[in-house]
C-alpha cells in the first residue's frame, strides 16, 4: 500500500506548489526597502521648478508617493481612484513624474486634474533607481519616521487599495 | 513560429509606440574601453527587471538603459564591481542578480537537484538490493542443467 501513497503524496506535493506558482504574478516583485528608509532625494516640483520637493520634507507624516508619466497608460487608469482615494483618506499622495517630458506631464495633468499634493520631477529616473522603480505606475507607501512600509506595483484599484493600501494607512496612522 | 505569430509579432512592433512619449533612451557609451568591458561583463550577470528573462546588456527597456548608464557612472567614479552590485541588489533586491546567490533562502535551489539524486541512488540501490535477496540462489537440478546445455548446443 505504502508504495504507492509515497508517489502519490509527491504528486499532490507537486501540484500544490505549481498551483500556487501558477497563482503567482511574475512581474510583481517583492521591494528591497519594506521597513528600510525611504531614499533622501531632492527635487524640483512639477508646477513650480524653483521650489523643490524633499522626502524630509514628509518626517513625521504618513504619505504615498505614486510614480507616474504621461507615457504610462495604466497611470492613466488609476488616476481617478487616486483622487478620490487621496481625499476620502486623507492620506497625501505625492508623485514622482518619472522619466517624462515636462510640457506632456503638465498636459496630463491640466487634462485630467491634479490628484497629487505636488509632483516632484525625475527627469532621467535617478530617484527612480533609489527606490529600486522598474516600471510606471509604482506606489510607495512612507510611514512617519521615513521608512518605506509597502510598494505596490501596477495600478491603484479599488480591490487594492481596501485591500493592500487602505488598512495600512490606518494603522500606520495610529502609531 | 508560425506564420500568423510572426505577423502578430509584426503588428506588436507598429504599435507600441503609440502613447509613448517618454524620454528618449540613449545609450552613450563611454570613450573609455576598458569602461566599456566592464559593463559588459557586469551586464551580462544582472537581470532586467522589465523583461526577466533578459540581462540588462540585451535589454531594450528604458529601466535597463537607466542602470547601464548609471553603472557607466559608478565605473567612472572607481566603484568596484562588488560595490556596484551591492548598491543594485540594495534597492533592487537580488532578483537582480541573474545567478542566484548562495544564501540559507536558496539552498534549497541551489542543492536541491544533488538531494533528489542522491535520494534516487538510494532508492535504485535498495531496489536492487532487495531484487536480488528475493532471488533464491539454487543450483540447476539435473534435468535443467540437460535442457540448458540442449540449448546451447543446438
Amino acid at each position: 500500500m505504502l508504495r504507492y501513497l509515497i508517489p502519490l503524496g509527491l504528486f499532490l506535493v507537486l501540484v500544490i506548489f505549481l498551483a500556487i506558482g501558477l497563482r503567482r504574478d511574475p512581474s510583481k516583485l517583492p521591494s528591497a526597502l519594506i521597513d528600510k528608509p525611504a531614499p533622501a532625494f531632492r527635487l524640483p516640483q512639477l508646477k513650480d521648478p524653483a521650489k523643490t520637493f524633499s522626502s524630509e520634507d514628509m518626517r513625521g507624516k504618513v504619505w504615498m508617493m505614486n510614480v507616474w508619466a504621461s507615457w504610462c497608460m495604466a497611470c492613466r487608469e488609476e488616476h481617478p481612484y487616486l483622487s478620490r482615494y487621496s481625499k476620502e483618506s486623507g492620506v497625501p499622495i505625492y508623485g514622482l513624474n518619472y522619466r517624462d517630458k515636462t510640457e506632456d506631464a503638465l498636459a496630463w495633468i491640466g487634462e485630467l486634474g491634479d490628484p497629487y499634493v505636488l509632483s516632484a520631477v525625475d527627469l532621467d529616473g535617478r530617484v527612480g533607481i533609489d527606490f529600486g522603480v522598474y516600471g510606471a505606475p509604482e506606489t510607495y507607501l512612507i510611514d512617519k519616521s521615513g521608512n518605506v512600509r509597502h510598494r505596490h506595483v501596477g495600478p491603484v484599484m479599488p480591490e487594492v487599495w481596501n485591500k493592500e493600501l487602505l488598512p495600512l494607512v490606518q494603522e500606520l496612522n495610529r502609531q | 513560429m508560425t506564420r500568423s505569430r510572426l505577423l502578430a509579432l509584426l503588428l506588436l512592433c507598429l504599435l507600441s509606440p503609440v502613447g509613448s512619449a517618454q524620454v528618449p533612451v540613449e545609450d552613450n557609451p563611454s570613450d573609455d574601453p576598458a569602461v566599456e568591458a566592464r559593463l559588459a561583463k557586469l551586464s551580462h550577470e544582472l537581470r532586467c527587471l522589465k523583461c526577466q528573462n533578459q540581462t540588462l546588456a540585451d535589454s531594450p527597456s528604458s529601466i535597463a538603459a537607466d542602470l547601464r548608464r548609471e553603472i557607466r557612472t559608478q565605473i567612472a567614479e572607481g566603484k568596484s564591481d562588488k560595490e556596484i552590485v551591492a548598491f543594485l541588489t540594495q534597492r533592487y533586491g537580488d532578483f537582480i542578480l541573474y545567478r542566484p546567490r548562495v544564501t540559507p533562502t536558496t539552498y534549497l535551489l541551489w542543492f536541491g537537484p544533488f538531494i533528489l539524486l542522491l535520494a534516487g541512488l538510494v532508492v535504485l540501490f535498495r531496489y536492487i538490493k532487495q531484487r536480488r535477496d528475493t532471488i533464491p540462489d539454487q543450483p540447476l537440478t539435473a534435468e535443467e542443467r540437460r535442457r540448458a546445455e540442449e540449448m546451447l548446443r543446438s
